[in-house]
């Protein structure tokens, strides 16, 4: 393999392994790197050691909750998130984490200890072929077993991780490898023969797209997170106010776009919004940017926007046709496609089709919003606690969320002013994801405020991070929602299996005791006339705080597209 | 329709790719019929050429998703007509029973094989064509004396009038 190198860094002395990473993250300016140290790895921590002033290691408290705070740090910056494990069971703890970034499109160099090579291969103590385990999770990874193999690795899997459409990378380091002495010299990656992360801009494809778009009676525009990726909230921007096509998004698209905006229409999707959903079924051009037609987003795809005449934007080949036939594919990075589609649509507004949206929203927002968010009695509800929380943060804050029917609340719910706001596992449903991306996120945008709104199931998946939460100071505001319920099994069970709640009910312990165990201040709120002044209080608290609300056992996330069901066949109840 | 497909991958020649390519194959269920790899006419660049049945639809999709792959050049596929294959079969014969049945020296000159090896114990046929011909070959020898039969997978090249989408 070929790659262009310049070379950067340059040194006669001899370098270990192990420092020449340090050196070649510090040349890819990593100053964080989240990690939990052992046998396989511990060259690299005595390395580090050494560069405490240049790189900040945060100890997490297990492998996983390493991962999700590198993809919480990597979401909420743009920037690649660095993880550090041993070999055997850190690198496969890592797993779950590499393939949420995975389905996500979150960059992410994981670097795993492996055994040295003269074992590989034999069963040695903490040996796995994290290479082969690995492989249908990443985007590229790669065993360096001679110290001199390094730089080239660790440059390589930068630029494949941030290029292009993101994703995890891995490089499994043998301990051998890691003490081994070299010259080293570092020079960024920046091509490689056989990968071409961005599709050519086709100036054909762009006007067809924007004939169609032109003759369009009733467009609509889904985004997704490939505007979020590829920086181009402006140009989505100009694009849909110049052409005054309503606009849908995917929950990993959300925040890419103003929630207040007038084209904004709302959520896509299972638990998406009425209108979106709704219209899908009656648009005749729907424009898809930077998502992927994910089932949760189509419904039963044989019944998906069948009389619409299909665009399709993205930077991923193998996108296009995969779940939807598009007519006309726009191949590219959608900062150049979309601001090149922009000069050559006219200027347009579609009021009349707005407002069909705005008239379906109205309709789910008196059989359904009125009573989440502003309930007279009964126990507390999911969204009014999210609602109060944007009255006090006023769409400013950075939203982590877990998966369960708070997330669908909070994505529903949530209002956002900026982009990178919305943090959330998306494509893989990771439970546990929320609380260690929060840290991530906290690190790496120190002075927004960082909300982890999870769930009592979720959270007990990676609590052992309150440790995390404790030892960096992150100051996160932590809020369970907590309805003693693995709360998104049991709608289901209710639902569709009689209400056969088969495991899903927990019997949770005290967790502002867990909390106070940790140093983190909490607070509980069942009552409504509390609520408001309880999430004032934690805000008002400058470090990190856990406040827990107890919210109706068996509430239910409304609107809803059964699975295998059209998404015009959404149900308000 | 399920039609018989000869997917050409060419590549760096890389520690793991062909796990990742078997994976895209693991993942949408489709078996492989026939798989093979060599260096390519271009010096470090390696080509696979793999053998499916399956609708062209799911063929597109699993050759765009090996492309995507960072160390892939190209991957394109063909039907049958589109390219020229072959297979190669050798076949271990009993040398005593073979030559009890003057008929196996019959088979091997008809169906253009030829001895590659004869020892006093066995003898080793060598025939080379589509995989329907190295088939009819063995259920011919295979009441005679058969001990041992192996094909390879198969190599293709694309016919002329089929262009490459870019360069390599």
């Amino acid at each position: 393999m070929e790659s262009v190198l310049t070379p950067l860094v340059s040194t006669k002395e001899k370098t270990s392994g192990a420092k020449a990473l340090i050196k070649s993250l510090i040349a890819e300016k990593v100053n964080i790197v989240f990690g939990y140290p052992g046998g396989a790895i511990m060259p690299v921590y005595d390395a580090l050691f050494d560069f405490q002033t240049e790189v900040h290691h945060v100890l997490t408290r297990h492998e996983q909750g390493a991962v999700h705070a590198a993809q919480g740090f990597a979401r909420a910056t743009g920037e690649v998130g660095v993880v550090l494990a041993t070999s055997g069971p850190g690198a496969t703890n890592l797993i779950t984490g590499i393939a949420d970034a995975m389905v996500d499109s979150t960059p992410l160099v994981c670097i795993t200890g492996q055994v040295g090579s003269q074992l590989l291969g034999s069963d040695a103590f903490q040996e796995t072929d994290i290479i082969s385990i690995s492989m249908p999770v990443t985007k590229w990874n790669f065993q360096v077993t001679k110290a001199e193999e390094l730089p080239e690795a660790i440059a390589k899997a930068f630029y494949i991780a941030k290029s292009g459409r993101p994703g995890p990378v891995l490089i499994d380091i043998t301990k051998d490898a890691q003490f081994q002495d070299f010259e080293f010299s570092y020079s960024p990656c920046r091509t490689i023969r056989s990968y071409q992360p961005i599709p050519s801009l086709n100036l054909n494809q762009v006007k067809a797209a924007a004939d169609l778009i032109n003759l369009a009676q009733k467009p609509f525009v889904l985004f997704g997170q490939g505007v979020i990726l590829g920086n181009a909230e402006q140009e989505f921007k100009s694009f849909i106010e110049k052409t005054g096509i309503p606009a849908a998004w995917t929950i990993l698209g959300l925040s890419a776009l103003p929630t207040e905006h007038p084209l904004n229409v709302g959520m896509l999707g299972m638990h998406g919004n009425y209108g979106p959903n709704k219209l899908t079924n009656e648009c005749d051009v729907l424009i898809a940017i930077g998502m992927r037609f994910d089932d949760r987003v189509t419904g039963n795809l044989e019944k998906y926007a069948k009389q619409a005449r299909i665009i399709h934007l993205d930077i991923d080949p193998a996108e296009i046709n995969k779940n939807v036939k598009v007519e006309i594919p726009v191949l590219g990075d959608c900062k150049e496609t979309l601001s090149e589609l922009t000069k050559h649509v006219l200027l347009k507004s579609h009021r009349e089709w707005l407002e069909k949206f705005r008239v379906l929203n109205a309709i789910e927002a008196e059989q359904v919003v009125k009573d989440e968010l502003s309930p007279v009695e009964g126990p507390l509800k999911m969204g009014e606690v999210v609602d109060q929380i944007n009255q006090i943060t006023d769409g400013d804050a950075v939203l982590v969320t877990d998966v369960g029917q708070h997330q669908m609340m909070a994505c529903r719910y949530t209002r956002f002013n900026q982009s990178k706001s919305n943090i959330t596992s998306g494509g893989l449903g990771t439970m546990g994801f929320c609380l260690p991306a929060a840290i991530g996120a906290k690190l790496g945008a120190p002075s927004r405020e960082v909300i982890a709104v999870i769930g009592d199931g979720g959270f007990q998946m990676t609590i052992q991070e309150l440790g995390t939460v404790f030892q960096t100071q992150a100051a996160i505001k932590i809020v369970i929602l907590n309805n003693n319920f693995l709360g998104m099994v049991r709608q289901w069970q209710q639902l569709f299996f009689d209400k056969r709640y088969s495991s899903t009910e927990l019997m949770n312990p005290d967790f502002i005791k867990i909390g106070e165990g940790y140093g983190i201040k909490g607070a509980t709120v069942e009552k409504r006339e509390d609520l408001s002044n309880a999430l004032k209080a934690m805000f008002a608290h400058e470090g990190s705080y856990l406040l827990e609300v107890k919210v109706g056992k068996e509430d239910n996330v409304f609107p809803m597209v059964p699975s295998g069901a059209s998404v015009s066949d959404i149900r308000l109840a | 329709m399920i039609q018989s497909f000869t997917i050409s991958i060419f590549s760096e020649n890389s520690i793991g790719l062909l796990h990742r390519i078997t994976s895209i194959f693991t993942k949408r269920h489709l078996s492989i019929e026939s798989l093979n790899t060599s260096e390519s006419e271009q010096e470090s660049v390696f080509r696979f050429t793999v053998v499916v049945k399956a609708e062209e639809e799911l063929v597109q999709k699993i050759v765009k998703q090996i492309e995507k792959q960072v160390e892939v050049i190209q991957a394109v596929y063909h039907l049958d007509e589109e390219t020229v294959f072959q297979e190669i079969a050798l076949y271990k014969l009993s040398t005593e029973k073979a030559s009890e049945n003057n008929l196996v020296e019959r088979l091997i000159r008809d169906s253009h094989a030829r001895i590659l090896s004869m020892e006093p114990e066995y003898m080793i046929i060598e025939k080379t064509g589509h995989k329907e011909e190295t088939q009819e070959l063995l259920e011919f020898l295979r009441p005679l004396g058969l001990k041992e039969f192996v094909r390879s997978g198969r190599v293709s090249v694309i016919r002329p009038k089929i262009e490459l989408q870019k360069e390599r």
